[in-house]
């Protein structure tokens, strides 16, 4: 139980650091604490929500996705022009298609790490490569633009329930999904037994290669579905989408408390994680900070992150099962 | 990072006449050369201008800063670590040389200043690692967002670029003049051979290894593991510094986005090279090897008009199925000796 406190703590204290930069730049600019301002951060920050879990779980198997950022910005461009030539589409099927899309891209990746047996940071290195040049290939270099797009197809992630915008809907959904994908499902629980000891879990019956595939899809899918917020929102598709974001989703992970040698991580862990670069992005121009800052001090709390976080390393191994004998034979 | 795969040297354990010509065909480097004479020969059929002597001395410039920091990078993977803040300290480097040169500070000076910046950079890297035990991954991600961020600070929206001829010489210039062979391509060579010697014919090389292959044992046989990290994180530091030099001069411009996402190109170089990221293995050879098969292939298809995107998908496909093409053979064959027996 020891293990899990620490990493309470963690979250705890991550939590407060948060609520302190707010207040400071709160008595700053009073305007940033509006709930107007606050809503629209967490729109903002609705796609790195999304994105950094799909990554927890991938680093939770010791494995990497580099891919992601091109993932989604390939999906993007495919659900870009699929809309352009039918723009009748209804907005459940382009969303349908862009989580397919991810998802095939996500299982390639799975299939070259599981299957093949490629380093993850490798064949995802590979891949980003190769997404990221399909886009150009698509589309000879050429620009979606918001004329390309349906209105439906550009109203849909801003279009509000119940004062939500739907794209923060979704990134809810999808935490709600994880949490209880992580903490109360065998699957879920499984993917911390292969990052915390591959080997021991290996001996426990999991299959690793399993394991890895199903990783690499949920991020992929998580990546599609961004694809299609990301062009919808911003109404625009091209070469360079989100470029190099994949080390914005890494860094929320590390300061959210996952850690790259597996096994540890949580989903709010990987939220406080991502909602601090949300909004040390959104704070800066409010109180009149040069947003080139912002690169320079997200650099500055990872390294912080990792330097604190290293203090409460990984949970000692647990022989359980000399415990367990003991309680069915009983007390001697 | 990853798990469970078994390192080829294993296999030298059982060595006889055969398997050893066996283990020969089989050596990484031999696939690269044929990787190699394969690039050239497609390149020289489809473009007549490939094989011109200017040309390849043209294709040189387009790698080789890349290269000089592969070097260190093969280091780094070898012994276990990795370095993502790479192309950032080049930027940091790049910065530092910007202000002095506005400064008014001499050529020679600004190499001398872009140096000592990158080795400290380096050296604040291996500080956080060696020192405080680490993880490098997570530690140079860290320093990548910190570096390149400082380089976006202190420009903003704007470039440095008003170098002063002979600076901009150390990018442009030759060693000499036939065969032109670029300063750049020169300094490449003359540390590739240095880091090769060192690796593969001292004592400093073989401790690498041992590290590379287990890093606790290393220690308890009285190597200075944290050591030999901290040098080797101040060596690629350095060379960053010497890479940024070169680049800055040769294109006489400092941008707080200069050399955006060279480390993934560099880490490139160093895995198709055979370095495995489970450390202990890989080659110098192997890797000067990869670097010319890449600068092959991307002056070949760019003779034909690819586009640098159209080049990073034929460069990400190479880097899978090489990687890939060892692994489903060793598969294949073990299944065919358990079916077989």
């Amino acid at each position: 139980m020891n293990g899990s406190s620490i990493l309470k703590r963690r979250e705890a204290s991550l939590a407060l650091i948060i609520v302190m930069v707010m207040a400071a730049v709160g008595v700053r600019a009073p305007i940033f604490l509006a709930p107007a301002t606050q809503l629209n951060v967490l729109i903002d920050t609705s796609i790195l929500f999304m994105l950094v879990l799909g990554q927890t779980v991938v680093l939770l198997t010791r494995g990497i996705d580099l891919s992601v950022a091109a993932n989604l910005a390939l999906t993007g461009m495919i659900v870009g022009l699929v809309a352009r030539a039918a723009p009748g589409l209804p907005i459940a099927a382009v969303i349908g298609l862009a989580i397919a899309v991810g998802l095939v891209l996500g299982l390639i990746n799975g299939f070259l790490v599981a299957v093949v047996g490629i380093p993850p940071i490798v064949a995802t290195l590979g891949t980003l490569a190769i997404y990221r040049g399909t886009i150009f290939i698509l589309d000879g270099g050429a620009w979606l633009t918001q004329a390309d797009m349906s209105k439906a197809f550009l109203h849909f992630p801003n279009a509000t329930l119940l004062g939500l915008p739907h794209m923060v809907w979704l990134a809810i959904v999808v935490s709600i999904a994880m949490w209880v994908f992580l903490n109360f499902t065998r699957r879920g629980r499984m993917l911390y037994a292969v990052g915390g000891n591959p080997v021991a879990a290996r001996y426990c019956g999991i299959d690793l290669a399993r394991q890895q595939l199903l990783v690499y899809a949920i991020s992929g899918m998580i990546a599609g579905l961004c694809g299609y917020l990301w062009v919808s929102r911003y109404g625009i598709a091209y070469v360079e989408l989100a470029s190099g974001y994949e080390m914005t989703v890494i860094a929320a992970c590390v300061i959210g408390g996952v850690s790259f040698s597996g096994g540890i991580g949580t989903v709010p862990g990987a939220l406080l994680g991502g909602l601090f670069l949300g909004i040390i992005a959104n704070a800066l121009p409010v109180i009149g900070v040069s947003p080139f800052w912002q690169m320079a001090i997200s650099g500055f709390v990872i390294l912080t992150a990792v330097i604190v976080n290293a203090r409460t390393d990984k949970p000692a191994s647990k022989i359980i099962l000399s415990e367990a004998k003991r309680a069915a034979v009983g007390p001697r | 990072m990853s798990q469970f795969s078994s390192s080829p040297e294993s296999g030298a354990v059982h060595a006889g006449a055969a398997t050893r010509l066996r283990g020969l065909l089989l050596r990484w480097e031999t696939a690269l050369v044929l990787l190699l004479a394969a690039a050239i020969a497609v390149n020289s059929v489809i473009s007549p201008y490939f094989l011109d002597i200017y040309n390849l001395s043209d294709a040189t410039t387009n790698f080789s800063e890349q290269a000089i920091v592969a070097l260190p990078m093969t280091l780094l993977i070898l012994v276990g670590e990795i370095d993502l803040s790479v192309a950032a300290i080049i930027a940091v480097v790049s910065l530092a040389i910007g202000v002095c040169s506005d400064q008014g500070m001499a050529p020679y000076g600004l190499m001398l200043v872009g140096l000592a910046v990158g080795a400290l950079c380096g050296a604040f890297n291996g500080a956080l690692v060696a020192g405080l035990r680490l993880p490098s991954i997570v530690v140079t991600i860290g320093t990548m967002s910190l570096f390149r961020g400082i380089a976006q600070v202190a420009l903003g929206d704007q470039a440095i670029t008003n170098y002063a001829p002979e600076f901009q010489s150390f990018g442009q210039g030759y060693v000499v003049s036939w065969p032109p062979v670029p300063n750049s391509f020169a300094l490449f060579l003359g540390l590739a051979l240095v880091f090769g010697v060192v690796l593969h014919r001292t004592r400093y090389g073989r401790a690498l290894y041992a590290i590379g292959n287990n890093a606790v044992a290393a220690r308890f046989s009285g190597l200075n593991v944290a050591r030999t990290r901290f040098v080797l994180f101040v060596m690629s530091g350095l060379l960053c510094g010497l890479a940024s030099v070169l680049l800055t001069a040769r294109i006489g411009s400092t941008r707080p986005n200069i050399a955006t996402g060279w480390e993934l190109s560099i880490v490139t170089m160093v895995v198709l090279g055979g370095v495995s990221f489970e450390g202990g293995k890989g080659t110098i050879p192997g890797v000067v090897l990869a670097i010319f098969i890449l600068g092959t292939i991307t002056w070949g298809l760019s003779l034909v008009n690819f586009a640098g995107i159209e080049i990073s998908v034929v460069i990400g496909a190479i880097l899978i199925v090489t990687i890939a093409a060892p692994l489903v053979l060793k598969r294949l064959a073990r299944r065919f000796a358990s079916g077989s027996s």
